[in-house]
């Protein structure tokens, strides 16, 4: 068995991985190779990312800083807290308001619904526990007779953790507000609008670990798009960019795994075994966006059980006749996830909407645009 | 987050895994994982499951480049992710208590997604 990693061991190989996947001669290396393709293109190129950690990548490294002027890297709906949509939310608001507790991830506490946030509900006196994984959730319900609501977001990685949960014989006093969302459906829609002008995607490594790379060769033959998938390392995301620019460059509609030390071409499949037992998709708004087909996670009949929707009258049209905060209609946060406004096009962006008092969801996620760019930085203006 | 942490298994029963996160021994849900988990295995924790064992090639990479993350400011969210992935598996120690809504440093609650 392999001894426990002292600190110093490690120490000394955290300077030898800085070398490999953080070299910045190499960066430079992988950003003059994107120059040259983007020249030979002879125009601008646009493409998006749509993973949260990918732009927190490119705004933490200032990686825009090194990457070609006329490649546009776009951040699509890749936060799953920004792109839950208000009726959700609001499902959340509801049941806590009516006593019931609310176990979720700490993200979500903030996100607005259409009058008050999980947040403002706590505030009022529900109760609303922060969980970091939906076993925990599962935990606080075995401690307790009264009925627990796991409200759980996030795309397949994190769904397929509440899959496991959910198989896994939970108490009954457990269920699931489902706003899982599935990525590869809302790919086909931004590719589709006009206005973002996608030209090739940056997939996120770690749901294509669950779900494999293959599984988007069917989306690349219909939209005659290529996709990459990256890993989360400055060079990961990098030498992921170069290869999409030469794939459009060469017109080569093709699925590349740059991120083979995670992703194979068939995935996790006891993983994607249990999502697609307990989960089916079905169509649904997406903050923001549009109706996305096939873009949310709900629960399978055979799981009406544990979904807290058939368990639950959830009365959510009371909070409907109050109209929506003033600040709130002048967010762009649906623009921004669509890709077709930037955090600077907004005029409230570190003005009325900073990470401590947040007017839309893209402030309050680690893995919104508005947050990390508030944080980091994000196009600089060179 | 889609960002997961790597772990060190030190012991497997049944399809909970003790693993030690750079000396911080939590509970790892094995339930997802498409591989067999022996201790002395290295695996990635996303929201407290392990989804992927860490081939031994990029055990050493992938270990040091995390410790990095893990040295930035609190005020980090990429460091502040990671942290966080990590308090995603419930702490094992005397009596295996552990307080799931310790606020980060900063003072405010937050969890893993993505």
């Amino acid at each position: 068995m392999a001894e426990p990693v002292r600190s110093t061991d490690a120490g000394l190989r955290a300077g030898a991985a800085e070398l490999k996947f953080r070299d910045p001669a190499k960066a430079r290396e992988l950003a003059g190779a994107m120059e040259s393709v983007c020249e030979a293109v002879g125009r601008e190129v646009s493409v998006m990312h749509v993973c949260g950690s990918h732009e927190q990548s490119i705004a933490k490294y200032g990686l825009r800083t090194i990457l070609p002027r006329r490649l546009d890297v776009i951040m699509g709906p890749g936060c799953p807290v920004c792109v839950t949509d208000v009726p959700e939310v609001d499902e959340a608001v509801v049941l806590a308001a009516d006593g019931v507790r609310v176990a979720t991830y700490g993200d979500m506490v903030r996100v607005p619904g259409t009058v008050k946030s999980l947040a403002d509900a706590q505030a009022e006196g529900a109760r609303v526990d922060v969980v970091y994984s939906a076993a925990q959730a599962v935990e606080i319900a075995r401690g307790t007779a009264e009925e627990v609501v796991f409200f759980a977001s996030g795309f397949e990685t994190t769904a397929v953790a509440t899959a496991a949960v959910i198989v896994a014989d939970p108490p009954p006093n457990f269920s699931v507000l489902s706003a899982h969302k599935y990525i590869p459906p809302v790919m086909e829609i931004v590719a589709e609008m006009p206005a973002t002008r996608v030209e090739g995607f940056l997939a996120a490594g770690h749901a294509a670990t669950i779900t494999g790379s293959a599984l988007f060769e069917p989306f690349v033959e219909r939209h005659g798009i290529p996709v990459v998938v990256a890993g989360f390392e400055p060079l990961d995301v990098l030498a992921g960019l170069l290869k999409l620019v030469e794939l459009v460059r060469d017109q080569e509609p093709l699925v590349v795994n740059m991120y083979p030390r995670c992703v194979t071409p068939e995935g996790n499949r006891n993983a994607q075994e249990q999502l697609w037992r307990v989960f089916r998709t079905m169509g649904g708004r997406w903050r923001g966006i549009a109706h996305v087909p096939n873009g949310n996670l709900r629960l399978r009949d055979e799981f009406a059980h544990v979904d807290t929707r058939k368990r639950f009258q959830i009365a959510v049209e009371r909070l409907w006749s109050h109209a929506p905060s003033a600040l709130t209609q002048v967010c762009i946060c649906g623009d921004i996830m669509a890709g077709i406004a930037s955090p600077n096009d907004c005029d409230l962006f570190g003005k009325e909407c900073t990470p401590d008092a947040p007017v839309g969801a893209c402030m309050v996620s680690n893995e919104g645009t508005c947050k990390i760019w508030h944080q980091y930085g994000g196009h600089p203006d060179l | 987050m889609c960002l997961g942490v790597p772990g060190r298994v030190v012991d497997v029963d049944g399809l909970t895994a003790i693993v030690d996160f750079w000396g911080i021994r939590r509970e790892t849900r094995l339930d997802v994982i498409d591989e067999e988990v022996s201790p002395g295995d290295y695996i990635l924790n996303h929201v407290g499951f392990a989804i992927r064992k860490i081939p031994a090639e990029e055990i050493e990479e992938t270990l040091s480049l995390y410790e990095l993350l893990l040295k930035e400011a609190d005020e980090d969210i990429m460091a502040a992710d990671v942290r966080g992935e990590i308090e995603a598996s419930p702490g094992v120690g005397l009596g295996g208590a552990v307080d799931r809504t310790a606020p980060d440093a900063d003072g405010k609650p937050r969890g893993g997604n993505g």
